[in-house]
């Protein structure tokens, strides 16, 4: 690699720099002055997402990387943007209540930065080399966070059940690009589609994508590779659940769509039945497992499993109009999802006792009225009805599906949202109708902000939604 | 005045009143009053706002008037309004029956008022919206929309089993509406538009129109409803506080009869021709079974409700003849059961008020302590029957005639719900207002109030006036179902000189 060529990947891959030389400056920072760093260190790994993010928005130039290994394009961009707010409106919610969570350490903004960093490399990967160490670094990063709470059983039982399950994913993950390698004789994304469009695809490498994809599924927590999500989501420290909800799904997701669409293009017919079953498994099980759910982190796993389900409707399409709908899909249901966890973060009592049962939000209406209306916005926007944010993501996503003449996900699709909407009015209802049954604190400024503004969003999504969508369908260009 | 966007200032001005309401407190009796006049004056203006839609209406014109269009979401969904002749009589009595629906909340609803009415304010703006709007996916976003205020008004505000009725009611409409947005998107990738105009102009293909119709029809016929997926009606207006019941049948219900029209029949002709006998047969069935079911209910609303569905028959029976005395004669019903039936919904909550109950055993001789109820009550009952000179009989005896001409034996068995119809209707009146005033409290009822009387008394007016008078009505839309039912048969021609030209 000459001189020139290596300024020009520095170049391109700036906000990545940024923030690895950021994670490891603050790490320092952590060590040397200890645990009372810890707000000051949230706060600048907070200003160097930031940073990064900005960067990304304005400035990044577009283009391939490190011999084609690291790839910049519009959707790169738009799903690091996406995955970066995650990441700093999940951090900024941890000041509320850091020191009752346990999580008042450096290490753990520094940690979160790392799992950001690798975020973004896995959303840049052009590479199957690239595309495992991305997802290593994030992984890893997120099972120390899972059990960051050490001294607590459930937490530390997440991290490990967390750790475990993506051990084996990633040696499925390995096996699978291992085997694309071995029958394409390829890495690179676009080297393996121009062998697959020159001869005809051999039975191996079915089996090595089938694999490759059951990795991937594993991360955004589709059906069958679902199970730990639940056990994570409830046990992980509220504001660790939070962060989990929202960047690394929306980079996993990134990464899916952008290797079947690069790379195994030319066997679309192959991996899209992979992914119609993925799909149609994960809306049908999140839809009618939440159903029993009492506690609400794990009523949102479910949530989460049955989204990302639908999310996948738009990828089964295998076309621009569905690579769109994904990216917008991912965006609004992050902030939605941000905007509940701030909510689920409020649910403390008086003396200071957090609780997670959905119960608990009996009479939220006459106690607390303000965050019952955005709660009451944010559930039917889950639930996907108009006007609200949520339906036109579920929208976008059942068009492109109804261009590719998948009739029968899409009927399987609406039929269990409306199952799912359930259990999304049974929190409605026991907001509303029920009776209090105990008053909650008073809510952190900081937490009335973050759902305030996911509120907005969702209900004011009627009016800016245009430009929202254009930003979307510019990223899906990349493709095709 | 002429650029004046009209259309969309109707639909949101009760935004307006719902940032107002947002901005008071409801503490007290000077806050509760407060809540009461910002409502009701929202609402009035609203009405008399709506009222420069019917004056700037061209009675003439059969195409979409005062449209206004703008940009929206990309891929071509746009923000476009418009009214003709069907749909602007629709905007016009959802804005008129408001205020009632706030004067008749004015001492029923003791908790909450304001939530109460700004979720009135919003169910307002998306019933209008439903009305006005000439984009598909608009339409369905403002159709579904009504679900959210419906749901919140039923379960906080309603009777003891209003849970179960608000779930009902929601996952219902809900399970009816996402098959339409599939067929929407289905729409939108054969003719490449959802401008309704557009859409109107754009022949889908035969197989297509089958399966559009079916997804369609199921959102349509939930909303109506039609026999037999009526069963969430009953439930919702036994549980719903009084103005919630007046606006579900005085205006949700006819979102389904309006979508039957502007999209089933104008938009897929050939799958409305082929499906016709199952929707007539679906409609008598209403007819004369809830007819019979009306006739052994023992809670006023219950009855009232089960009458709404058989009324709701004639309307569908009325849109699929497809002639021009049948549409007519379904709209106007439509309107005239929106009159009628809200305002016997509010007689029931004038009595309710007073004695907490819906039982028809409870009550009993009300002419003699109540002589003014009991007369309001006989013209609304009278209407229900549909008598001529009132305005119930217009409608029904329009679209007799229109199904007569199609098929004599559906309007044979239809005309047998008039006699079923009387036979309710009249049992109901006699057992509430007539017999002997035996029970005690009974005795002690006032009649209508000053409030009551200025919610009623304007009914029984209009009632009346439609009755003898219906012209101005089908001034407004004789011209549009003129050109819907050209355009119908002309479809349908076509489509016969296809089949023809290919035997040959």
């Amino acid at each position: 690699m000459t001189a020139e060529l290596l300024l020009v990947s520095l170049k391109i891959s700036t906000p990545e720099l940024i923030l690895a030389i950021g994670a490891l400056a603050l790490l320092m920072l952590g060590v040397f002055s200890g645990d009372r760093s810890s707000p000051l260190v949230t706060g600048l790994t907070i200003a160097v997402m930031t940073v990064a993010l900005v960067w990304i928005l304005f400035i990044a130039p577009e283009g391939e990387a490190y011999n084609g290994a690291f790839l910049m394009d519009g959707f790169a961009r738009f799903m690091k943007a996406t995955a970066l707010f995650g990441s700093i409106v999940a951090l900024l919610m941890t000041f509320a209540h850091a020191k009752a969570d346990q999580i008042d350490k450096p290490e753990f903004p520094v940690l979160v930065l790392l799992a950001t960093l690798g975020m973004m490399l896995l959303i840049s990967a052009n590479d199957l080399i690239a595309l495992y160490l991305g997802l290593e670094l994030m992984s890893l990063s997120l099972y120390v966070v899972a059990a960051f709470n050490r001294d607590n059983v459930r937490s530390t039982e997440a991290g490990l059940k967390y750790f475990v399950l993506g051990a084996l994913s990633s040696g499925m993950l390995l096996y699978g690009m291992s085997l694309v390698y071995g029958f394409t004789g390829n890495t690179g994304f676009e080297q393996i589609a121009q062998v697959l469009s020159q001869e005809t695809r051999s039975l191996g490498l079915v089996f090595g994508l089938v694999f490759v994809l059951a990795g991937l599924a594993f991360k955004i927590s589709a059906v069958p590779f679902h199970m730990w999500t639940p056990d994570v989501y409830e046990g992980a420290p509220t504001p660790v659940t939070a962060f989990f909800a929202a960047g690394p799904k929306v980079a996993a997701m990134a990464i899916l769509v952008r290797i079947v669409s690069d790379a195994f293009i030319p066997v679309v017919a192959d991996w899209r039945q992979v992914v119609v079953f993925i799909a149609i498994a994960s809306m049908l099980l999140g839809s009618f497992a939440a159903i029993g759910q009492k506690n609400i982190k794990r009523l949102m796993a479910y949530s989460s499993i049955g989204h990302m389900g639908y999310a996948l409707v738009g990828l089964a399409a295998g076309s621009e109009t569905g690579v769109s709908s994904i990216a917008l899909y991912m965006l609004i249901y992050m902030v939605m999802t941000l905007g509940t966890f701030a909510c689920i973060m409020s649910m403390r009592r008086t003396d200071g006792t957090a609780v997670e049962e959905v119960s608990d939000l009996a009479g939220l209406s006459s106690t607390r009225p303000f965050m019952a209306v955005v709660l009451t916005a944010l559930m039917f926007s889950l639930a996907g009805i108009p006007p609200l944010a949520g339906f036109f993501a579920k929208y976008f996503v059942f068009l492109a599906a109804i261009e590719a003449k998948l009739y029968a996900l899409a009927v399987i699709g609406v039929l269990s949202s409306v199952v799912g909407a359930y259990y999304y009015l049974r929190v409605v209802k026991l907001m509303w109708f029920d009776q209090p049954t105990g008053e909650f604190a008073r809510t952190p400024g900081l937490l009335k902000l973050v759902f305030g503004f996911s509120g907005l969003f969702v209900t004011a999504y009627v009016l800016f939604g245009g430009p929202v969508g254009t930003a979307a369908s510019a990223a899906a260009k990349s493709f095709f | 005045m002429t650029d004046w966007p009209i259309l969309s200032t109707v639909t949101f001005l009760p935004l307006v009143g719902v940032v107002l309401l947002l901005l008071t407190g409801q503490e007290g009796a000077n806050g509760r009053r407060n809540v009461l006049y910002i409502s009701l004056a929202t609402t009035v203006f609203t009405f008399i706002v709506s009222l420069f839609i019917w004056i700037g209406f061209d009675n003439s014109s059969a195409s979409f008037q005062m449209v206004e269009k703008h940009e929206w979401l990309g891929t071509g969904i746009s923000y476009h309004l418009g009214v003709d002749g069907i749909s602007m009589l629709f905007v016009i009595l959802t804005t008129f029956l408001m205020p009632f629906c706030v004067l008749a909340s004015w001492e029923a609803i003791e908790k909450r008022i304001k939530e109460y009415m700004i979720s009135f304010l919003l169910l307002q703006v998306a019933m209008t919206g439903v009305f006005v709007s000439l984009d598909i996916v608009l339409f369905y976003v403002f159709f579904e929309a009504t679900l959210i205020p419906m749901f919140i008004i039923i379960g906080v505000w309603g009777g003891k089993d209003r849970v179960y009725a608000s779930y009902k009611l929601f996952l219902y409409t809900l399970l009816g509406s996402v098959l339409m947005m599939l067929a929407i998107m289905a729409m939108y990738w054969n003719a490449g538009t959802t401008d309704i105009v557009e859409l109107l102009k754009h022949g889908f293909p035969a197989g297509m129109q089958t399966w559009l119709f079916l997804a369609c029809f199921a959102a349509f016929a939930v909303k109506m409803p039609m026999w037999p997926v009526h069963t969430w009606l009953p439930d919702a207006h036994v549980q719903a506080p009084t103005a919630g019941s007046v606006i579900l049948a005085g205006v949700m219900l006819k979102l389904g009869g309006y979508g039957m029209i502007r999209i089933l029949l104008q938009m897929f002709p050939l799958a409305s021709d082929y499906f016709a006998p199952m929707v007539f047969a679906l409609s008598v069935i209403a007819i004369i079974y809830t007819s019979l079911v009306a006739m052994m209910q023992d809670d006023i609303k219950k009855l009232i409700a089960y009458s709404s569905v058989a009324h709701m028959g004639y309307v569908t029976m009325g849109i699929f003849a497809a002639n021009t005395q049948g549409v007519q004669g379904a709209v106007f019903q439509m309107l005239s059961h929106g009159i009628v039936s809200g305002a016997l919904f509010l007689c029931v909550g004038v009595v309710y008020d007073r004695l907490h109950t819906r039982e028809i055993s409870a009550y009993g001789g009300l002419v003699n302590n109540m002589p003014k109820y009991a007369v309001a009550m006989m013209i609304f009952t009278m209407a229900n029957v549909g008598l001529p000179g009132t305005s119930g009989f217009i409608g029904e005896f329009l679209t007799l005639i229109g199904v007569f001409r199609v098929n004599t034996w559906v309007a044979l068995f239809a005309a047998t719900g008039v006699i079923l119809s009387a036979a309710y209707a009249l049992w109901l009146y006699r057992r509430v207002i007539f017999g002997a005033l035996e029970k005690e409290n009974l005795k002690q009822m006032l009649d209508l109030s000053t409030r009551e009387k200025i919610l009623l008394y304007p009914l029984i007016a209009l009632t009346i006036f439609f009755g003898f008078y219906p012209a101005p009505v089908f001034d407004v839309t004789a011209a549009s179902i003129d050109a819907l039912v050209n355009n119908y048969s002309a479809a349908l021609q076509a489509a016969q000189k296809l089949a023809l030209a290919v035997v040959h």
